[in-house]
């Protein structure tokens, strides 16, 4: 224990410090940290609220892996999700990060293109409806039938074959504007004697440059957008049920973060649901921890 | 180029062009993209006809407004506050405590819903404002961008003042923050924007009508999804609901842009 000087003296030291950290600290425990370890926790028990939480084993991951097939439609919709929204947005935001970079009207345009993102997923579902409509009326359906494409509407969002290129389409529209900004930012920042200098060492075309001095001068901002867009494109949800409902048709816009939902605040099931939330848990963070390894920069 | 900028900006021209529709354009075939005789009909039928549903509209815009502008202002002093004492006090377990909140930025909210869940209702905040606000104030990234920044500030800036005899408090407030307002000006539009679209949140933790935001409304207003009902009133709301988001980006764009550049993470 503690002498009194002692705490005095650490007090005296430190005591300001973590003043200042602490409604942080309390609440980042209580809203972030213990969850997590309350989540895992909860995932191997069955648990409806009413009753205790009674100890389960690995009954939950079993049943979600061999029993429950609309976890496994799920599981695959998110992934085909994430494997296609996640890089064109990322891919995509760069390289107009990096055009727009040298531009003038530099301001317009990043503000056209950030607008997307900062609007709410559900005001943009509906007005995405609007250009999808399974009727006539729908945009889409309308430009297709007067160039002769189709001659009957197609049912955007009740087909299954077309509801998840509709979300994704949707999405990829709505994501690019948190890692755009971050890639742009750091092209800024980039200083101009680093080009100065790679043009005397030979490099000839700003494709050169893009390589040799703006990929990795940028690291830290690639490795932000990186997580950024894991972490975005494998909680899919609110798009999802704005365009194709809850349950959608055969489950064709069914994702992880749907399931969890159904499971825990449908059915009331916490504990089959938290398993569920200990997949996703670990596979954005398993992702989030490879794109560290392969974006460090901490010796540089 | 000019390709991409049409695909970001057409649904939103679009949506702003629809809310300005009366009746006869909504429902013209073949559709019309924009709007020949602007009328505001749609907003006055969005704040009056919903009225004879127990619940005005404007109850909701308010419900909105008050529990987006209340977490803002907390986490932004809250995460400040803790900013400046991991970079600027050498603190013990301050490197831990760094190092797990850059471990939250790696999983997306839904994990923990579940727990959040069962504390705001141990808490007995079920279907209060608070449970809107307090579980969202302190956020990993909101610490993470401040630290960034407040690193940056020379350490002989403090010192000075505390010979000056400031106090700690004083120093965080009146040195401290002025010198970092292109960062909290990008929390608070960072904030701003997720708080105010949040749906998940108000889903599960709000079922009394008369609390519902904005987001929650828009969506039962749609019919539900896959259909589009009321199509008038409808188009204002989603105008309302964008609308703000924009301006708080628009007001504060060139201090965002600042500030983003401190945002990469070194791993």
């Amino acid at each position: 224990m503690f002498k009194e000087g002692n705490f005095k003296n650490w007090w005296n030291r430190y005591g300001i410090g973590y003043s200042f950290l602490l409604p942080f600290l309390i609440l980042f425990a209580l809203f972030v940290v213990i969850p997590v370890v309350y989540a895992i926790a909860l995932s191997f028990t069955h648990y409806n609220i009413i009753q205790k939480p009674k100890f389960a084993g690995i009954d939950n991951y079993r049943l979600l892996f061999t029993d429950d097939d609309v976890f496994l439609i799920a599981l695959k919709n998110t992934l085909i999700f994430a494997f296609i929204t996640g890089p064109i947005g990322y891919f995509a935001s760069f390289i107009v990060a990096w055009v727009i970079d040298q531009l003038k009207m530099r301001n317009a345009f990043a503000l056209a293109f950030y607008a997307p993102s900062i609007t709410s997923g559900i005001a943009m579902s509906v007005v995405w409806l609007y250009f999808f409509s399974n009727d006539r009326y729908g945009f889409i359906n309308n430009l297709l039938i007067k160039l002769g494409i189709i001659s009957k509407p197609i049912l955007w969002t009740l087909d299954p074959k077309t509801i998840l290129p509709v979300i994704i389409i949707v999405s990829v529209w709505m994501s690019m504007g948190t890692g755009f900004l971050v890639f742009l930012a750091g092209l800024q920042n980039i200083s101009k004697e680093l080009y100065d200098a790679g043009a005397v060492d030979g490099i000839r075309n700003k494709f050169q440059e893009l390589i040799y001095i703006t990929l990795p001068s940028m690291k830290p901002q690639l490795l932000f957008g990186a997580i950024n867009s894991i972490v975005n494109s494998f909680g899919v949800f609110d798009i999802a049920v704005s365009i194709a409902g809850m349950p959608s048709p055969n489950y064709a816009g069914h994702t992880i973060v749907a399931h969890l939902y159904d499971y825990a605040f449908i059915r009331f099931d916490m504990g089959y649901a938290s398993a569920v939330a200990v997949v996703l848990f670990i596979m954005t963070y398993s992702l989030g921890q490879i794109f560290m390894k392969l974006l460090s920069s901490k010796d540089e | 180029m000019g390709l991409l900028v049409l695909f970001t900006s057409l649904p939103l021209i679009y949506m702003i062009s629809t809310a300005f529709k009366p009746y006869d354009e909504l429902f013209l075939y073949p559709p019309r993209f924009f709007v020949r005789k602007p009328t505001l009909q749609n907003f006055v039928d969005l704040f009056t006809a919903l009225d004879s549903t127990v619940i005005p509209f404007s109850r909701y815009v308010f419900n909105s407004l008050f529990t987006t502008v209340v977490t803002v202002f907390a986490t932004v002093i809250v995460c400040s506050m803790g900013a400046f004492a991991i970079a600027k006090y050498k603190l013990p377990y301050a490197n831990t405590i760094f190092n797990i909140v850059i471990a939250a930025l790696m999983f997306s909210p839904h994990v923990t819903q579940i727990p959040n869940y069962l504390i705001v209702s141990k808490l007995h905040l079920l279907n209060t404002y608070w449970a809107l606000i307090i579980p969202k104030i302190a956020v990993a990234y909101n610490l993470f961008l401040m630290k960034q920044f407040i690193e940056q500030i020379p350490d002989t800036y403090l010192d000075a003042a505390r010979i000056d005899g400031a106090g700690e408090f004083k120093i965080f407030w009146q040195i401290i923050m002025p010198m970092c307002k292109p960062a909290w000006s990008t929390l608070i539009v960072f904030s701003f924007v997720s708080n105010w679209n949040d749906y998940f949140s108000p889903l599960i933790f709000i079922n009394r009508q008369e609390l519902k935001t904005l987001p929650l409304v828009l969506q039962s207003l749609a019919g539900g999804p896959g259909q589009v009902a009321r199509s008038g009133a409808l188009a204002a709301a989603t105008f309302v609901v964008t609308i703000p988001t924009i301006i708080v980006f628009l007001i504060m764009q060139s201090r965002v842009m600042k500030t983003m550049a401190y945002s990469g993470i070194k791993g």
